[in-house]
């Protein structure tokens, strides 16, 4: 398979050609050059580690957005069985940036939404790479409250950059359409557990993201401003977006010190987009564990608690 | 994307910046719709409305509120709240700095205030932003100011009312902001639980997190007259479809055509409006029919 790298990924790229092609020749020759190729192995998994963990913030949006991150729908065969996607709003159209359906999580029906960026040209245009129309959320809305009436855990899995900021998505009231989503989620009365897979943009990444839990996987970022028009704004010019990323504080480790998530969801040394299954292996363990916890938890304890969670947001002085 | 910076920039807000409320009596002033020169005086007896055109002249917090309540009947609340820079935010300048320096040009009650007073007799708990401030951005302060708000007329068994004006999330706060968006609308289901009536008048501009949360979960949706509201800005929206953006687009009168809000109303009658609305809305038909 055909890797794309990230600019700050060619040093593992180009250790890795080498070792391609050391491990070929030594198939080839008669020279034994397994110690060299174990010795390069070992030198990439160092250089893997370091690449990641010491990713500044600019690079973390941009290992969120990975060409070849996993999207919603690449996890979902791997976290679920007997998956039945439900199509429409019931009232426009069938938005493809947000997908939906009823499956099986070992064993417990949920409901799983997620947006879907698109894989290739052909789907990112058909996802609208992942940006949602009114349309979109409505659906998120109407699967939410199914979800209720049959006492179905709700999961959702967040990677947007933000809500579609086009014509005919004002026309039918993007705002509206997202402010009721999150008035409505606050009280769903199933658990809701909500994970950030790749990119959480803004108020089209929340519509789907109000819940009992928020998890962030390991090299994502959600905020409130995309760092390049964050760097529009203050700074007046989108080339300040590394800037702009490390001021937004924006990765799992910075929500996870302003209190906002409940944990992050490691992913394997090499990251989600390069072992996909791994990562989806270790999501289902987190996600596992809350979703029977909130399960043993009475309905009207978990709204309760799940509003104290709500009420408590910010930081700011005085009484 | 900076159509943000655009609007604080743009001429409308001399008017209401606050040098025109302290403004010696007889100043005359320009209206940004028709040119017209206005008789301070005269601007304040019409609630800052332009008499020879109608353009709803922005116009700060207390101004507003002292337009709409009774005389001497109302008082602001929760004025305590303060911003914290808990990110430790600095793009060209620091997020301290811009709170020092909006303290100082719009006072010290952050981009929202929060009154309660009587409304042509009926008491109403309400919050009122303030464009003045940071562009009416909402962060911790704000979210929290409007929660109190809600709370206060829960306290009450009061009606709440939001009269927005706002750029969207602050993003001095970071995700902090983001998550005002999901707080604000959280507790507007317990005035839902209350049947209390919560009424929004979106007034010029509001835009963004705001948009997209509080200002359009009340039970009656209302706003002034050319307003801009919506969830993108204009230009994002312009740079990204790359079509001409329709007449009227992200106007009062645009979202009335598309179903998207219940009313338009006149400043000067907003009192009134409010008065019979909330009359309605608090009848209760079966209790009165017994």
């Amino acid at each position: 398979m055909a890797y794309s790298y990230l600019e700050f990924e060619r040093p593992i790229a180009e250790l890795t050609e080498k070792i391609d092609e050391l491990s070929q020749m030594g198939a080839d020759s008669e020279v034994n050059i397994a110690d060299e190729v174990e010795r390069l192995r070992k030198k990439r998994d160092k250089l893997v580690e370091q690449t990641y963990s010491k990713a500044d913030r600019g690079q973390m949006a941009q290992l969120s957005r990975h060409p070849d991150r996993p999207n919603f729908l690449d996890y979902v065969p791997m976290l679920f069985d007997d998956f039945q996607e439900l199509h429409g709003d019931r009232a426009f159209a069938d938005d493809g940036a947000i997908v939906g359906g009823i499956a099986k999580f070992r064993e417990l029906s949920v409901m799983i939404v997620g947006h879907q960026k698109g894989r290739n040209t052909k789907e990112k245009l058909k996802r609208n790479f992942g940006m949602a129309r009114p349309e979109g959320y409505r659906k998120a809305l109407r699967l939410f409250k199914l979800a209720e009436r049959f006492d179905m855990p709700v999961l959702t899995f967040i990677d947007t950059a933000g809500a579609w900021p086009g014509i005919d998505a004002e026309e039918r009231g993007q705002s509206e359409a997202i402010a009721r989503n999150l008035m409505d989620l606050a009280v769903l009365k199933v658990p809701v557990i909500c994970t950030v897979i790749g990119e959480g943009g803004s108020g089209g990444a929340l519509a789907i993201g109000v819940g009992d839990r928020l998890f962030m996987q390991q090299l994502t970022i959600y905020s409130v401003i995309s760092p390049e028009g964050c760097a529009a704004i203050l700074w007046r010019d989108r080339k300040f977006a590394d800037e702009a990323a490390e001021a937004l504080k924006p990765t799992a480790k910075d929500l996870e010190t302003l209190n906002l998530i409940d944990a992050i969801i490691p992913e394997p040394a090499e990251g989600a987009h390069r072992n996909p299954e791994a990562a989806a292996e270790m999501m289902a363990d987190v996600l596992d564990k809350a979703l029977r916890e909130l399960l043993k938890t009475p309905v009207e304890k978990l709204l309760e608690a799940r509003e104290a969670r709500l009420r408590q947001l910010g930081v700011f002085n005085g009484e | 994307m900076s159509w943000l910076t655009r609007l604080i920039e743009s001429p409308k807000s001399i008017l209401s910046s606050s040098d025109s409320s302290s403004a010696p009596e007889g100043m005359w002033l320009k209206c940004p719709g028709c040119s017209e020169t206005l008789y301070n005086k005269d601007l304040i007896r019409s609630k800052m409305v332009c008499s020879k055109c109608n353009e709803h002249l922005r116009i700060e917090a207390e101004k507003r509120a002292s337009f709409l309540f009774d005389v001497d009947t109302f008082e602001e609340h929760d004025t305590t709240l303060k911003s914290v820079d808990s990110l430790n935010f600095k793009d060209k300048k620091r997020y301290k700095d811009r709170i020092k320096d909006a303290n100082k040009k719009a006072g010290n009650s952050d981009a929202i205030r929060n009154y309660l007073g009587d409304i042509k007799g009926q008491i109403t708990s309400a919050s009122i932003f303030d464009f003045n401030y940071m562009g009416g951005s909402m962060g911790s302060v704000v979210g929290e100011k409007i929660v109190r708000g809600m709370e206060r007329a829960i306290e009450y068994q009061c009606p709440y009312l939001l009269i927005t004006a706002s750029g969207g999330a602050r993003m001095q706060e970071g995700v902090l902001s983001l998550m005002q968006m999901a707080k604000t609308s959280s507790v507007a289901n317990r005035l839902n639980e209350a049947k209390l009536p919560f009424v929004c008048l979106l007034t010029d501009p509001t835009m963004g997190g705001v948009s997209a949360s509080v200002a359009w979960l009340g039970d009656v949706i209302l706003a002034e007259p050319k307003a801009l509201i919506g969830f993108a800005g204009p230009r994002v929206i312009q740079e990204t479809v790359g079509e001409k953006l329709p007449e009227g687009f992200q106007r009062s009168e645009f979202l009335l055509e598309h179903g998207l809000i219940d009313a338009i109303v006149d400043r000067r009658e907003l009192p009134a409006h409010l008065k019979m609305l909330f009359e309605h809305l608090m009848h209760r038909a079966y209790r009165q029919a017994g």
